[in-house]
């Protein structure tokens, strides 16, 4: 009956029978949708101590995910942290190249259990998009993907890949065109096709049961690295650190470290250009309480409560709001959050790849840029374990054009040689 | 100050003595302009709209088609603010002594602050709000302040509601109840859904407010047909789309105010 990778919250205290976290959370949801997202809510409870669904969710973790993912140590990296040792825990080696998949599996799984035969997504980045357009292909669900149409630009390949694996993927044209215009896409087609249709949500955030049920399928990525870690090094971390755009990889790699309580959880907001320039997505650096896509939490908005466009490079991160969790991780001061912007995060990109052979994605990078000035205040004697959330691949062409890697581009040779000197001069 | 809670009653109670059903029009304020939006639910009021719904434009109407989307965004890039609302709400009221209710999403009035939001509805001479995406049990702090002001806290019901959620929606709700004839967002529709009368008579069966029906009806026709079962007919996106198509404001406000006189015919059909 016990599952080694289906590791729902054992603890059961937060949210509360409504949803709430503290302050946060909640159903803020239109009538036509208050009876889908309470099966919802039945089903996975009834999921959750079903050891038929724990054992087949685990089995396709082990057998098609497969997890465990690895945990690595990063030494050239860690030169460049102030010389703390540093550890990632390794989500883009998942099958689809991130987190995303427990998540997807988990509510795909749901989604045979409710007895529906299509599935609607929202993504970013596309990794969620490409996460649930393979769960659909292997269950044989209908799939329709929402993407804003930038996103669809800067991440092309991904695109491409959903449609290979048979989705539909609709380019969202209203408001910002990004991940939270998708959102309200996905939405709106819920409404109007409820009866068949289950929106597998892709983070942390949404109406009661989204945050406390997609944060349980992506436990497992704290608590294999927490185990690890301490079989490699025989002591806790003392810093866990993660991208946050929605929240779920950090939600994921954070919860097994709530109860040490010397463990600092480390959430890195995307700055974008500068959270002083007011083009970022830094929620709970820079948002206000307020209702965004079905729940209460930190959210950018203007005095009257208008939601404010965010930017971020990193289109995964590219979204005015949080998770509830996180808000309420934020206030309990549990959670801190710091926000890194798009150079330190590109930065960190290059360096990885450059020093370990490991392209990260650029949401990711955001935590490997949080975590080399991290290293610097913990000094040599510091241990930090990083989520990498997801790989770079789908990046390669905005990675590209950002240091000018196309062969167009006459200054690539000379920009490698002077990048070479550059880290290994950063690392004295 | 109180706000025209009763007046929507006694306006629905009048229609109902006249053996018809109401016609509530909606128009988002600020569109195309505060000023040409204040014009427009004037037009429609002198068409024959009996009430009329004023939506505070939002930048995620996740419960809008793209029609009201559009007015939406025209009507931020132009700037609207909660005062200009407000200011629709009252001349519009003080012109035409019509029920005036406001229609939005819930995170403005959380973060305008209930207290101030229902005050100035009040003041202004509102009748009530529709928070579609407030459902009643996340709605206790906004029910103490509307009705501490006299305003009506009009629910959204919907074809998968159950019969005992209709029960606690309703008898949460005041000065009627909205009844979705569809599963979906705002927006015309060839025909209104047959299970738009199924829910009606679901929900009478669980109060004495007046039921409305809203979503999809555009034309004289499907208010007729609505007509024959609910206690009022609500049109959205017909209007709006009726301003959207017009080369010009002045023949936008002709096309509401003709419109309406369609649709006021339609509901005394019944």
């Amino acid at each position: 009956m016990t599952s080694e990778f289906f590791i729902p919250d054992p603890e059961g205290l937060i949210p509360s029978a409504e949803g709430y976290f503290g302050a946060y959370g909640g159903k803020f949801i239109p009538e036509a949708l208050v009876a889908a997202v309470d099966e919802v809510a039945v089903e996975y409870d009834k999921a959750k101590s079903d050891p038929a669904f724990a054992a087949e969710l685990n089995e396709l973790m082990v057998n098609y995910t497969g997890r465990p993912s690895a945990l690595t140590e990063v030494p050239r990296f860690a030169e460049h942290a102030g010389g703390a040792r540093v550890f990632l825990k390794r989500e883009d080696l998942n099958h689809t190249g991130s987190h995303k998949i427990n998540n997807v599996l988990g509510q795909a799984l749901l989604t045979k259990r409710m007895g529906k035969t299509r599935v609607i997504a929202e993504t970013g980045a596309g990794q969620h998009g490409v996460a649930t357009a393979t769960a659909c292909a292997l269950f044989g669900l209908d799939c329709t993907i929402y993407m804003g149409e930038i996103d669809t630009e800067r991440q092309a390949l991904n695109v491409a890949r959903m449609r290979m694996l048979g989705a539909e993927v609709v380019a969202v044209k209203s408001g910002s065109r990004t991940l939270k215009d998708a959102i309200n896409e996905a939405f709106r087609d819920w409404v109007a096709n409820v009866d068949r249709t289950h929106y597998l949500f892709g983070t942390v955030a949404g109406p009661h049961p989204f945050p406390a049920m997609v944060r349980d399928f992506h436990r497992v990525i704290g608590v294999e690295a927490r185990r690890q870690l301490l079989e490699r090094t025989g002591r806790l971390p003392d810093a866990a650190v993660a991208c946050v755009g929605g929240g779920s990889n950090a939600i994921g790699l954070f919860h097994a470290f709530i109860p040490d309580t010397e463990v600092r959880l480390v959430g890195c907001e995307p700055a974008g250009h500068g959270v002083e320039t007011g083009e970022h997505a830094a929620t709970l650096t820079a948002g206000e309480p307020g209702i965004l896509h079905g729940s209460r939490s930190y959210v950018l908005q203007d005095d009257e409560g208008q939601i404010t466009e965010p930017y971020s490079i990193s289109a995964g991160l590219d979204y005015p709001g949080i998770g509830p969790e996180h808000s309420y991780l934020k206030d309990i001061g549990r959670g801190e959050y710091r926000a890194v912007t798009d150079d330190a995060a590109m930065q960190a990109l290059r360096l990885l790849s450059r020093t370990e052979g490991i392209i990260p994605a650029i949401e990711s990078a955001h935590a490997l840029a949080g975590a080399l000035d991290l290293g610097k205040e913990l000094g040599k004697d510091g241990l930090i374990l990083i989520n990498l959330s997801g790989r770079g691949d789908k990046d390669m062409d905005t990675a590209a054009r950002y240091f000018g890697l196309y062969d167009t581009d006459a200054a690539v040779e000379a920009d490698a040689d002077s990048d070479r000197a550059e880290i290994e001069g950063d690392a004295k | 100050m109180s706000g025209n809670i009763e007046l929507l009653s006694t306006t629905l109670a009048a229609a109902k003595a006249e053996d018809r059903a109401a016609l509530i029009a909606y128009l988002p304020a600020g569109f195309p302009t505060v000023d040409g939006g204040i014009e427009a639910v004037k037009a429609v009021i002198a068409g024959g709209a009996d009430v009329v719904e004023i939506g505070l434009p939002h930048s995620d109407p996740v419960l809008d088609g793209p029609v009201i989307q559009t007015a939406d965004d025209i009507a931020l890039r132009g700037g609207v603010r909660i005062a200009d609302v407000m200011r629709t709400v009252r001349e519009a009221y003080e012109a035409t002594g019509v029920p005036i209710l406001v229609m939005t999403y819930w995170n403005p009035i959380d973060r305008y602050g209930v207290e101030r939001f229902t005050a100035e509805l009040a003041e202004a001479g509102g009748a009530g709000c529709i928070l579609p995406d407030l459902p009643v049990q996340e709605s206790a702090l906004w029910r103490e302040h509307a009705e501490k002001h006299g305003l009506a806290t009009v629910f959204v019901v919907a074809p998968s509601s159950q019969d005992a959620r209709l029960a606690t929606i309703t008898a949460a709700g005041s000065g009627f109840v909205y009844a979705a004839s569809l599963m979906g967002v705002t927006g015309t529709r060839a025909s209104v859904g047959a299970q738009a009368q199924e829910l009606v008579g679901r929900t009478r069966a669980t109060t004495d407010l007046p039921v409305c029906v809203g979503l999809g009806v555009s034309n004289a026709e499907q208010a007729a047909e609505v007509a024959g079962f609910a206690d009022g007919v609500i049109v959205g996106s017909a209007f709006v789309k009726a301003i959207l198509d017009a080369p010009d404001e002045a023949t936008g406000l002709d096309a509401v105010r003709s419109l309406a006189g369609e649709l006021a015919q339609g509901v005394r059909k019944r």
